[in-house]
């Protein structure tokens, strides 16, 4: 005889205990719907994953393979809080290309991508309600951070030169009226993700100006820096500030994501809080991949590699935008990123991406809603389209299939737009919203009274 | 024969010989992430009652697979269109393989949700008032005109819904007039029709049906309480967000009152093996028909697994009696 355990009404017997800040996690519809995307049916322009297909596979595993045969005292072994000292050199190297010339090994904090980097920023300066300055839209992971963090987001417009400085100042001011406590200003300046802009060098200048003014932490997070396609990378903030800008780094996009190797670069002071916050998290970062990295730096031909990615990025890029020039309906607009991995689309007036997914589902085309990077539930009218996964011919039937997804929802909110549900009978009659005084209607509703015998 | 009965346990006896079954899951819709939780849970329950069970998706590889390592039935826990429209069932129909649940015909009928409330209310069973349109009717006669007539007609609060599909994906609960078109715009983004039902306020129930050889049974209902009060996609796959009773908190009168309906429900459609409809149970102690579905959510969080559970059998012993019986006797 089966004897059952005695089932919780709410089938979570803990459901009671959890702490509060977990109440936002929940089952989600958006999320359910991207589960599509693992079928070749679907082209994928949701997700940011690197071509990683493009490095030498075979060079990688023979170099990740010896380190284990004739290094694995070391490799397979605890290493250090802050990281492997031989690759923090070695990211000093990588910072220098974006004008990071003054950086010490001391000063930086190796890291489970620079996503566990944030996570220790955030925990070391953020205690809950303090405030956090974003651009708007802002990266998805950093939002997750924040929120975990109980921190409060507050959105500074972009255009497309970047976050709009004026605006920040004028938030500052607005913060600093209501009694806030800004704790820092969060900013992606190269190739945003999502929204696929970059900072001009003017806007560094006066965005620096301002932290200074208004003595602003600034953390700068930069894994596309070195993916610009027509031009040379851009200084860093944090060459021209070394005391306000904690910069955050990756081999995600340069190398693999798959390794999670990312970095802190942060004065010795931060620096000594980070080592402990990661200390307490997870102990050391893992040392067979910051062995990988450093080799693959050492002996790989790196440079040349990124180079490649770029080549690669922006056919795909090129294709994405011709695409969509061609194709999109009227009242679409778009970005033109010169470099990185996104395009950030807003949709005609009207039509809100996150209800049109489904739409999309069965179109076999994937996108992220916009309202995801937003903390506060803008940004319903956009979506963000990555190119950096899907081949060009594939980028071009993505695209094809989401102008149609577009146009059958224009002509889906030509439909409805227009009515005024001011003047229904239901309304304005005298029967009020039950309506039941309504007779002599004909349809389905109106078949076989059932409902009254059953 | 109609009332909440105990599903015999069987234990190991459900499987004498070690069944090859396959069990399907993914698909290519929006239900996916449902029936991936849902076909995981039954490949694993399946294996601790002695079956082999292989997951696969619904895909290219699918029948050349079948035919390279045919399985003594397949079990398909595909939500969604391809899965519960008929149209997989009429494949493996051709194919000659057998598969546990419901014949390729009754699916279709079950699918369209307008089609088979009609079927439903012709057996004299109490089902909501509804209106089934699709998007063209809206643009050629005026959406204005239409909604304002459905209003008149069913009143509010409405319940919109695509007219086929589950997972409560696209359902929503309309109160205010002026939210109606929006409402409208959403679950148009679901398929091309869309149904509105008049909103009946009570309680829900999930009633599981098996039939193992001797007749459709209805095993006991599962009450279902949201806290936010919509039992809608958060609210079913997050567990701590609904309570779920069974046997449900209802007097023994409507608790066989609405067994009676799942069993009717079951026959007249032409339903085999297994199916669950959802009900709801106006103030006044009637049983209204919402839907029904043929290839019910078995995920861990899923109304299916707590009625059979509640009957004092395991979800293991009852699929693995359904494809015993699948395997031995074809249809």
């Amino acid at each position: 005889m089966h004897h059952p355990a005695p089932r919780h009404p709410r089938l979570d017997p803990l459901a009671d205990r959890y702490a509060a800040r977990t109440h936002g996690m929940k089952a989600s519809e958006i999320r359910a719907l991207f589960s599509v995307v693992s079928r070749p049916e679907v082209v994928s322009l949701a997700g940011g994953m690197p071509a990683v297909t493009a490095l030498p596979l075979d060079a990688v595993g023979s170099m990740i393979g010896e380190l284990v045969s004739g290094m694995g005292a070391q490799t397979l072994q605890y290493g250090s809080g802050q990281g492997d000292p031989r690759l923090r050199e070695r990211i000093c190297d990588v910072m220098a290309l974006e004008g990071i010339t003054d950086a010490s090994p001391s000063e930086v904090v190796v890291t489970v991508g620079s996503q566990q980097g944030l996570d220790l920023v955030t925990r070391v300066f953020c205690d809950p309600g303090d405030v956090i300055l974003a651009e708007g839209p802002s990266y998805v992971g950093a939002l997750g951070v924040f929120q975990a963090a109980e921190a409060r987001v507050r959105h500074v417009p972009m255009d497309d030169d970047g976050l709009i400085p004026e605006a920040l100042e004028q938030t500052l001011l607005e913060c600093r009226a209501a009694g806030d406590r800004v704790k820092f200003l969060y900013t992606v300046p190269n190739y945003h993700n999502p929204a696929g802009v970059t900072l001009s060098e003017p806007r560094r200048q006066a965005v620096m100006e301002i932290a200074d003014r208004y003595d602003l932490l600034v953390i700068e997070d930069n894994p596309y820096g070195l993916l610009g396609f027509d031009r040379e990378p851009m200084r860093a903030l944090r060459a021209r500030d070394d005391r306000r800008v904690i910069y955050l780094g990756s081999f995600s996009k340069t190398f693999s994501p798959g390794l999670r190797v990312g970095w802190v670069l942060a004065p010795l002071a931060v620096r000594e809080k980070l080592v402990l916050a990661t200390e307490a998290q997870v102990l050391c970062p893992p040392s067979l991949t910051q062995y990988a990295v450093a080799r693959y730096l050492d002996t790989q031909p790196w440079r040349e590699q990124i180079k490649h990615f770029v080549e690669l990025y922006r056919e795909r890029r090129d294709a994405t935008l011709e695409s969509l020039e061609a194709l999109m309906p009227a009242g679409t607009t778009w970005t033109r990123p010169d470099g990185g991995f996104y395009v950030w689309l807003k949709l005609p007036s009207g039509l809100d991406a996150k209800l049109m997914q489904p739409r999309a589902v069965n179109a076999h085309v994937a996108y992220v809603p916009g309202i995801g990077f937003y903390a506060d539930g803008a940004g319903r009218e956009y979506m963000r389209l990555s190119y950096c996964y899907p081949e060009p011919d594939q980028i071009r039937e993505g695209v094809r299939r989401l102008a149609r997804v577009i146009e059958a929802e224009l002509d889906l909110h030509s439909t409805f737009d227009r009515v005024d549900t001011g003047t229904f009978r239901a309304v304005s009659g005298p029967q009020g919203p039950s309506g039941r005084g309504v007779e002599g209607i004909v349809g389905p509703a109106n078949s076989d009274r059932y409902e009254d015998l059953g | 024969m109609t009332d909440p009965a105990p599903v015999p346990a069987t234990g190991s006896e459900a499987a004498p010989h070690a069944l090859r079954a396959v069990v399907l899951a993914g698909g290519l819709n929006v239900e996916r992430e449902v029936s991936l939780s849902s076909g995981t849970q039954v490949a694993e329950e399946l294996g601790r009652a002695g079956v082999e069970a292989e997951l696969r998706d619904a895909d290219a590889e699918l029948l050349p697979g079948l035919a390279a390592a045919p399985a003594d039935a397949v079990f398909i826990a595909l939500h969604g269109a391809t899965g519960e429209d008929g149209a997989l069932r009429a494949v493996l129909d051709l194919a000659g393989v057998p598969y546990v649940g419901s014949p390729a015909a009754a699916c279709r009928l079950a699918w369209d949700k307008p089609a088979a409330k009609s079927v439903v209310r012709s057996a004299g069973v109490t089902t909501p008032d509804w209106v089934a349109l699709p998007h063209s009717t809206f643009r050629e006669l005026g959406a204005g005109a239409v909604l304002d007539l459905i209003v008149a007609r069913l009143g509010l609060p409405l319940m919109v819904k695509p007219a086929s599909g589950g997972s409560a994906l696209g359902v929503q609960k309309v109160s205010r007039v002026e939210d109606l078109p929006a409402a409208m715009v959403s679950c148009f983004a679901y398929g091309d029709t869309v149904m509105v039902e008049r909103f009946v306020d009570g309680v829900e129930l999930a009633l599981s049906v098996v039939d193992l050889g001797e007749g459709p049974q209805a095993l006991p209902a599962v009450e279902i309480a949201p806290e936010s009060g919509v039992f809608d996609y958060t609210s079913r796959y997050t567990p701590g967000l609904t309570e779920y009773h069974s046997p449900a908190r209802v007097s023994d009168e409507v608790a066989r009152t609405a067994a009676e309906l799942a069993v009717r429900v079951h026959r007249v459609l032409g339903l085999a093996d297994l199916s669950r409809t959802d009900a709801i149970v106006s103030p006044d102690g009637k049983v209204h028909f919402l839907e029904v579905n043929v290839s019910p959510g078995l995920t861990r969080t899923s109304m299916f697994p707590m009625a059979v559970e509640a009957s004092g059998s395991s979800l293991g012993d009852v699929l693995a009696r359904l494809l015993t019986r699948r395997a031995a006797t074809p249809r």
